[in-house]
């Protein structure tokens, strides 16, 4: 019986309960006696009592046999390698078998692997079967309990009512636990990468070139230096802030100042559009369009061999701009419309025309709300992804020129993460040491931007 | 008299500088509209982008012709009865050649001209004839109709795309092959038709016969996977967040938690998935359930934030009449808030549905970049992402790829923007008082 029939028929159980209980509830009523609840509160009850506790017995005791399942793994590898091991030509059928359904094995298994695999595979069937059964017959008492708890007197509306409280608190803790999840996951990972290499060698190091993992099994290790990678990430960060500070601001102004309710109608949504389109869709446009364009024109202007790579710093950032216009946009419109209207009309009133009174009153009422604003567009500037891994390249230099290709610490995640996967080996490591990176940075940004808006936004009444 | 003539006089001036803030004022305005305009101009050099390359992948070309499935072709030795595997191996591309080249009145023994007429189809017909074989070997010997695709150079010379200015020996497409498209189109052989195979089929390597069947497949798992979880579980943390929690500590630790996560960069939940739904539960990668897993856990932040901004917009007079009337609050929330809320839920979970069906990113790192030329059945199984998709055909150098990944970003867009125009529509409906 697998794990999702044992979840559907314990679920529809769960109905048969809720409608049983229900008609008995109703009956007792009809009998003239004076119910605690409504009738169907009772039938919820069952339900709950059927499905909860065989659900959360069967999610608890899977997750124990898939450990019990690695533990026992473990031990007989260990067991096997130290002990005489039996060769037989077993392992190439299974092999043959395997590739059949879409399994790549590799030459390395032993066949005491092959062997010590069916055993436990038999002796997980059977603690996954015997966890089902357990299931079901917990929701049979839960059946038994509910259909026979269903008396007058019984106050199953409140019992209802808590239960469901309580799914509210437990819905609430996910941030929390996905909190957790993101920086436990990353820490271990993070430490038992630099079990390998040296803090020095990833913080100071200048040079990018990890290796592949077989060299590393050679004793080579490669050279995880952070700083061309950060640099890469910050300036084309910087680019992109360059292009996309000035002209959403402006459009903010102008759209929440100077236009028109009509002409606002317009250019929101339009300006929103580019907000909704997906950074795949800037990254192709980066490689197909841009890239090609600037090459073009660089070569235009020399006469011959253009100065600006297709993969550039500025490719990326000008891309990275266009996409972050809007969030500085709509962000800085929200908080200048917010400045309230009696500050203008106080300066209005005393002679500064429209655009002194933009300068020098309401940007800076509003400059905390907007230097939080740009804080957070500039840690989306330096977590973005797809944009950079299409248009920025891949070779790690540390250059000045925004000509030329440069990489990030998105890109190299990206890099380290995808194909062939060695677990534990420190090239795939490193990606989780550069995403701790990221994310400390982000998070400080973030931290940042609230504190500024805390500690120095005006509050208008 | 006097106060008169003084009238009559130059009124004093002090010199303000009103022309020039004037002129500052003008000059301002137009910043304004430059920077509006600039942003316009790239939206619409982007959309312009995308649709000029695109467009033409909805159009496939196809030859029609008359095939003799010949038994000394496919069967020589006449064992099929005893070994179907000969129909496996046999060599159908021949087939094809043949009847093209008979249609062409080609010399048999004009070997350039063959090999020509071979790159003139796609040598998918392979799987296509072994499959209209292998169903029914009564077809062999007889004469049936087929529809092929056509080569991808050859659809791309026939759209257009190639130069044909260019000398012969620098482009794909030879002198007589284009004499060919045209005595082929002119007698109807050879035709345009809407391309239902950029819908349907799973990845390949060859353009024409790649599509994004697999990834619509995968991304619709996806979707509904996030759906499910976020949903539920976003509206009671909303619900416990803004109805029941006293502030403390904890609640306070949580809307941090919410507000951080939701600025976390997208890469970062994709490592989170890698560790622990992948290494950590032994899930599989590649599978659309881990990417589900994965997005609804980024898209829980947003949700919870729409959803109370949506449960703040109830008026406390419904609150206070359902109490009054003697629902407990449990019932007052479910019964008379939730509902009026419900469209600004939606509205949010839309637009967050619609932003997650483009993330690219995480799932890159949880293996969805993966070729699949199945079909996934269940949400286990080794899928792809229309995103992902899109990423790795980008990733291609062929001019025909191209084509496509702008066919699939056109796609990708309109699923986008029928989403976001039904939670536009969906809000305005149930705005009006």
């Amino acid at each position: 019986m697998s794990v999702s029939g044992v979840i559907l028929i314990v679920l529809v159980f769960g109905g048969a309960g809720f409608f049983l209980s229900r008609a008995r509830a109703r009956a007792i009523e009809a009998h003239g006696a004076k119910m605690h609840s409504r009738p169907h509160y009772y039938g919820c009850w069952t339900c709950l009592l059927i499905v909860l506790p065989s659900l959360l017995f069967l999610f608890f005791w899977n997750i124990g046999v898939n450990i019990y399942a690695e533990r026992q793994t473990l031990a007989h590898i260990s067991y096997a390698a130290g002990g005489d091991i039996e060769r037989s030509d077993s392992y190439a059928p299974l092999q043959r078998i395997l590739g059949q359904k879409g399994i790549a094995s590799t030459r390395q298994s032993e066949n005491y692997m092959v062997q010590g695999g069916i055993e436990l595979a038999a002796g997980i069937k059977n603690l996954r079967q015997a966890g089902a059964f357990a299931a079901l017959l917990l929701s049979v008492i839960g059946f038994l309990a509910g259909f026979w708890g269903t008396k007058a007197k019984k106050r199953a509306r409140n019992r209802v009512e808590r239960v469901t409280l309580w799914g509210l608190i437990v819905a609430s803790t996910f941030a929390i636990l996905t909190t957790m999840g993101i920086v436990l996951s990353m820490l271990f990972q993070t430490i038992s990468f630099f079990r390998s290499v040296p803090l020095s060698n990833f913080f100071l190091g200048t040079v990018w070139d990890p290796r592949f993992s077989v060299m590393a099994l050679e004793g080579m290790l490669g050279r995880f230096g952070l700083i061309p990678l950060l640099a890469g990430t910050l300036y084309i960060a910087f680019v992109a802030m360059l292009f996309a500070v000035p002209i959403g601001l402006f459009a903010a102004v102008y759209m929440a100042e100077y236009a028109t309710p009509r002409m606002r109608g317009i250019i929101k949504p339009l300006l929103e559009i580019l907000a909704g389109i997906p950074t795949i869709v800037y990254g192709f446009f980066a490689l197909v369009a841009v890239g090609p364009f600037l090459r073009d024109l660089s070569a235009s202007i020399t006469g011959g061999q253009g100065f600006i790579m297709a993969q550039s710093v500025l490719t990326a950032g000008l891309v990275m701009g266009i996409m972050l216009t809007p969030f500085v946009s709509s962000l800085s419109d929200d908080i200048i419309t917010a400045v309230p209207r009696s500050l203008r009309d106080g300066s209005l009133g005393l002679g500064a025309t429209q655009s002194e009174t933009i300068k020098r009153v309401v940007l800076p009422a509003a400059l905390p709300g907007i230097v939080a604003a740009l804080l957070l567009t500039a840690s989306r500037a330096i977590g973005e992804t797809m944009i950079v891994v299409l248009a920025a390249g891949v070779a790690a230099s540390l250059t000045l020129n925004p000509f030329e290709a440069m990489t990030t610490i998105t890109v190299k995640i990206v890099n380290q993460l995808t194909g062939d996967l060695e677990f534990n080996s420190p090239q795939t490591l490193v990606a989780f040491a550069l995403g701790m990176t990221l994310f400390v940075l982000t998070l400080f940004m973030n931290i940042f931007a609230l504190y500024i808006v805390r500690k120095y936004q005006e509050h208008y009444e | 008299m006097s106060l008169l003539s003084e009238s009559h006089m130059k009124p004093l001036t002090r010199n303000i500088g009103l022309k020039r803030r004037y002129r500052a004022e003008k000059r301002f305005r137009a910043y304004g509209l430059i920077a509006i305009c600039t942003g316009i101009f790239f939206l619409g050099a982007l959309l312009w982008s995308i649709f000029s390359h695109g467009y033409s992948a909805f159009w496939q070309t196809s030859i029609t012709l008359p095939v003799r499935l010949d038994a000394a072709v496919i069967d020589p030795q006449n064992r099929r009865d005893k070994n179907p595997q000969v129909l496996i191996t046999a060599n159908y591309p021949i087939l094809i050649r043949n009847a093209l080249s008979e249609k062409l009145s080609i010399a048999p023994d004009d070997h350039v001209g063959l090999r020509q007429v071979n790159r003139m189809f796609s040598s998918g017909v392979r799987v296509q004839l072994r499959k209209m074989v292998f169903d029914n070997p009564q077809l062999i010997g007889t004469t049936q109709t087929v529809t092929v695709l056509a080569a991808a150079d050859i659809d791309s010379a026939v759209k257009g795309q190639i130069n044909l200015a260019v000398p012969e020996t620098k482009r794909k497409v030879s002198d007589r092959q284009v004499e060919w498209i045209h005595e082929l189109a002119a007698d109807g052989s050879l035709y345009k038709a809407f391309n239902t195979g950029l819908f349907t089929f799973a990845a390949s390597s060859r353009p024409e016969t790649s599509g994004l069947g697999a990834a619509l497949i995968g991304s619709i798992y996806m979707i509904l996977i996030v759906l499910a979880l976020s949903l539920p579980i976003g509206v009671a943390a909303a619900i416990y967040l803004e109805e029941y929690a006293r502030k403390n500590r904890f609640t306070d630790l949580i809307e941090i938690n919410i507000n951080n996560l939701a600025a976390v960069p997208s890469i970062v939940f994709g490592l989170l998935g890698l560790a622990i739904f992948i290494n950590f539960f032994g899930l599989p990668r590649s599978a659309s359930l881990v990417g589900g897993l994965v997005l609804a856990l980024m898209t829980l932040p947003t949700i919870i934030i729409t959803t109370r901004s949506a449960l703040r917009a109830v008026p406390s007079s419904i609150r206070s009449a359902a109490l009054g009337l003697g629902a407990s609050k449990i019932q007052m929330l479910f019964q008379h808030v939730l509902p009026l809320a419900a469209p600004g839920i939606l509205t949010g979970t839309i637009i967050s549905l619609a932003r997650a069906l483009g993330e690219t990113a995480p799932l890159l790192l949880i293996g969805m970049v993966a070729f699949v030329a199945n079909y996934p059945r269940t949400p286990m199984d080794p899928a792809t992402a229309l995103p992902v998709q899109i990423y790795m055909w980008a990733s291609e150098a062929e001019r025909a790829f191209v084509e496509r990944t702008s066919g699939a970003i056109i796609v990708l867009l309109m699923f986008l923007a029928v989403m976001n125009i039904a939670a536009v529509l969906l809000r305005r409906r149930f705005e009006q008082p």
